[in-house]
Order: structure tokens, then sequence, then C-alpha cells
């Protein structure tokens, strides 16, 4: 099926390079021009975390089909830190930029499906998907 | 759904193309009132940037490749918008969830309150109004007419506000209940009271409290005070106003403390005055009540009956600062009439 991209972050120019990336891919699976921002805004929340708490990761994207229905899942993964307490951090209001709407939950607002693994010291993967509709 | 988007498609473009033809004013209110529907139908920004984008070209036909990109800068701004919106709508919700888990907790804490309007017989009349700042209170008051008619009361504060004085003040009131036979030793009765506070809070929570009894076969009253503030004695004969004063220590500073038992002699129309700090710390402007200013009050309504005279000085004092209490305010007063 369809080929994984895979944009390294370990600088902003890696968060551009995977918005970029990640926006061509939304466009060719036929997501809507509103999508597509919603898409890169949430690649972009994601790949920002990994370079400012984890230094580096990655952020990879593709093509996914479930139940006759298509849709985009984008992965980012790092070896950081880990988040100690994801409850909380999945909190609205908890972002250190505060109340702005942005952040993980924003994330998770944006898109369709969302899973966080993280294991403090062991760094951390968040899986989510948007599906076409 | 795709209906509903269609029908405000129409709805939007008809108002669209009305506003390029004409740009009267009403089609501008139309917009106004079309935007309170948009929201009520959770319409984020970015999909109404992207209605309009849509509606637009295909009133005008060809929109220049210009404007058509500028779009894309504006649809990102707006996702940020429409995410910020969204928190606010969530936390919104959340915040009526927590007020009404905090009605519940209000109402539970009425319930552990007093009831019964206190009994005026026995030759002593009370009066007694508390109010909480906020939601739930950190004043706790206490009143109780035992067999031979003595009447025991007491008014407790606790430092603080809001609900973790709330929690605490259901303390005071198990610690009373537990303790019936004291209920005519003011003095042991703090001081077991004292004990329960400092084993079950932590450090940084203070509370006052002033514990006394009416005795109508001798007409004396007999109080203890633990760092309260000072009530009033109010000499009819003389119509004066005294400091209740008390010595005693702040409830669970310390394990063992004894506090010291008073005895006042209360004749005809004479009345004892208690209250918690949230009376004398009215403010108005940048100015804290006097309290002579409360016994003024007081005196000004003397002549009516004692629950009248708590609630107006209630209303007045609510007055003269502006309809915002700051503190949890409670006002007890005793009067012999008999
Ligand atoms: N990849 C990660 N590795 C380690 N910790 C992370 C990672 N991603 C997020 N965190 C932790 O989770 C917290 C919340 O992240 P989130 O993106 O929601 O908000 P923020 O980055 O603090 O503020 P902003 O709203 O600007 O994004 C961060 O402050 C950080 O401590
Ligand atoms: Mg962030």
């Amino acid at each position: 099926m369809q080929v994984q991209t895979r944009v390294d972050i370990h600088s902003e120019w890696g968060i551009v390079a995977a918005r970029q990336a990640g926006r061509k891919l939304a466009k060719e699976i036929g997501f809507g021009s509103v999508d597509q921002a919603r898409i890169t805004t949430a690649i972009s929340e994601l790949a920002r975390n990994i370079y400012l708490y984890a230094n580096q990761g990655e952020i990879s994207i593709e093509e996914v089909a479930s139940a006759g229905k298509r849709g985009m899942k984008v992965v980012a993964s790092d070896r950081g830190p880990g988040i100690k307490d994801v409850r909380s951090v999945m909190e609205d209001g908890f972002t250190t930029s505060g109340g702005l709407g942005a952040g993980l939950p924003g994330v998770k607002r944006l898109m369709d499906d969302f899973d966080i693994d993280s294991e403090e010291e062991e760094g951390t993967t968040i899986i989510s998907i948007k599906w076409l509709r | 759904m795709k209906q509903i988007e269609s029908s405000l498609y129409q709805i939007y473009k008809e108002m669209l193309s009305n506003y390029l033809e004409s740009k009267n004013e009403h089609t501008l209110y139309s917009a106004q009132q079309f935007s309170k529907e948009m929201i009520e139908q959770d319409m984020s920004p970015e999909d109404m940037i992207s209605l309009h984008l849509s509606v637009f070209r295909e009133i005008i036909q060809y929109v220049p490749d210009d404007v058509e990109d500028s779009f894309d800068v504006l649809l990102e701004v707006m996702v940020g918008y429409g995410l910020a919106h969204r928190e606010h709508q969530s936390l919104r919700d959340r915040q009526r969830e927590l007020e009404s888990e905090l009605n519940v907790a209000a109402q539970m804490q009425q319930s552990l309150l007093p009831s019964d309007p206190p009994s005026n017989e026995n030759g002593v009349e009370l009066g007694l109004i508390s109010v909480p700042a906020g939601k739930m209170s950190g004043d706790y008051y206490h009143y109780m007419t035992d067999d031979h008619g003595r009447l025991g009361v007491a008014v407790a504060d606790v430092i603080g506000k809001g609900v973790p004085a709330a929690l605490c003040m259901s303390m005071i009131k198990y610690a009373i209940d537990s303790l019936p036979e004291q209920r005519l030793q003011p003095g042991p009765l703090l001081e077991n009271v004292n004990r329960v506070v400092e084993q079950n809070i932590d450090n940084h929570m203070f509370i006052t409290m002033v514990y006394g009894f009416y005795d109508p076969d001798v007409h004396q009253f007999h109080y203890a005070g633990a760092g309260h503030e000072p009530g009033f004695f109010y000499r009819a004969k003389t119509d004066t106003f005294e400091d209740l004063k008390t010595k005693g220590l702040v409830l669970g500073l310390s394990k063992k403390t004894s506090y010291n038992e008073y005895v006042a002699e209360v004749e005809l129309n004479d009345m004892i005055v208690l209250l918690s700090d949230g009376v004398t710390e009215c403010r108005y402007g940048n100015d804290f009540i006097e309290r002579d200013q409360i016994t003024a009050l007081i005196r000004k309504y003397s002549h009516l009956t004692a629950q009248e005279i708590v609630e107006n000085v209630y209303r007045d004092l609510e007055r003269l600062q502006s309809f915002q209490l700051r503190d949890d305010f409670t006002l007890l007063i005793l009067r012999r009439n008999m």
C-alpha cells in the first residue's frame, strides 16, 4: 500500500518539513482545505513538542484505510524524557501556553483518533488519525 | 448534517450576494443574527472562513489568485482560534459541572447547621444570620437548648474560605456534637475541640471559636474563646457596649491548651453579640469598618427583635460594601427578655 513518509525533527526546519509533507499527503488523500489546515496544525504541535521537550524524534505520516474509510495517520515518536502525568497534560488549560486551545488537547480535537503511549525516561509515541468524510 | 450545511450555504450565499449588490445595513444585521445560529450549530471559525470562500467563489465566478491564496494564511490562523473556542466551550461545560457539584455540597453543608429556628422561650431571645461569601461557608454556628432551658451557642470561623474551610467546618460540628457532657463547661469543651482539630487538620489551617451558654435560672452567661474575634456585651441599663474579651489560643495550634472561662451577669434587655471576622472585616472602599460602627448599627435597631436586629445590621453592612461579601459573615445576638 501507501508508503510511510518519515521526517526527522531536530530543529524548527524539521517542523516545517513535517508540515509540508503532511499537507501534501492530506491533499492527495482528498482532504479539503480546512482539514488540511487542521492536520498541519496537529503536526506542528506534535513536532514542536518533540523539538522542545525531547530534542529530537520523528514524525511519520501515511495513508490508512479501515472499514471502507480512508484516512491519514500521523505518528510522533521520540526517545525523550516522556510525559509524567498524561492525564493532567490532556486536561484543558494545562499547557504552558495556558488556555489558548493548542497543545495536546488541541491535537486531540483536531484529529479523530488519538492515543498517547509515554514512559518516563523512555520516550513518547503519539498516534493520531484523521478520517476522510 | 449535510442538509444543514447546504441550507446554511444557501442562506449565506443569499446574504453575501445581497450585500455585494446593495451594501445595506439590513443585510449586515441578518449576518449578525446568522452568526448566533452558526455558533449554536458549533460551526468553527475555520469552517466559516471556508464557507465564505466557497460562496464568494460561486458568486463572483473569478477570484484572483492572490485573494484565493490569502485565504490559506487566514485559514491557518483561524484553526488556532477555532481550538481556543472549543477549549473555551469545554471549560465552560466543566465549570457548569463544578458549579452544580458545589451546589449539592452547599446544600449538604446547610444540613449540618441547626435547622429549627431558635426557640425564644426561657426568657432569652436569639437572633442569627450567617451568609457565606461564596457558595460554601467557613463559618460555623451552633445553638441548642437543653432540658433545663439553658441555651448553648457557638460561633467558629475557619481562616480561609470556600471548600477547604467548609470541610473543616463540618469537623467542628461533629466535635461539638460528640461532647454533650461539656455543653455547660465552655473551657473544657474548647480544650476537647482543640484536640480534635489539632489531630485532624494540617498546620496551616486555623480555626477560631467562641462557645458559651446562658443559664436563665441565674441569669448568667458563661463563655470561653479560642482566638476568636471578640464579641460585645450590651448593658441595657447604661446603654453601653463592652468587648467580650477572651484569652485562649486559636484551635489546632498546640496539643495541650487550656481555655479560661468567663461569666457575665446578664440583666434584663442586656445583649450578648457573637460574630465572625467577616463582620468586622467588612470593607467600604479601602477602609475597614470600625467596631463602634457595628455597635452603632446594633443600637440603631435595638428596639426590634434580636432576629430583626441581625438582619438589619447585615443589610446595612452589605449595602455599605456594595453587595460584595469578602468573607463569610455570621452575627449572633442573644438577649435576655424576662
Ligand atoms: N514529546 C514529549 N516529550 C516529553 N514531554 C512532553 C512531550 N510532549 C509534551 N510534553 C509535556 O506535556 C506538556 C503539555 O504539552 P502541550 O503540548 O499540551 O502543552 P505545552 O507544550 O506546554 O504548551 P503549548 O500550548 O504551547 O503546546 C508539556 O509542557 C511537556 O511537559
Ligand atoms: Mg506543546
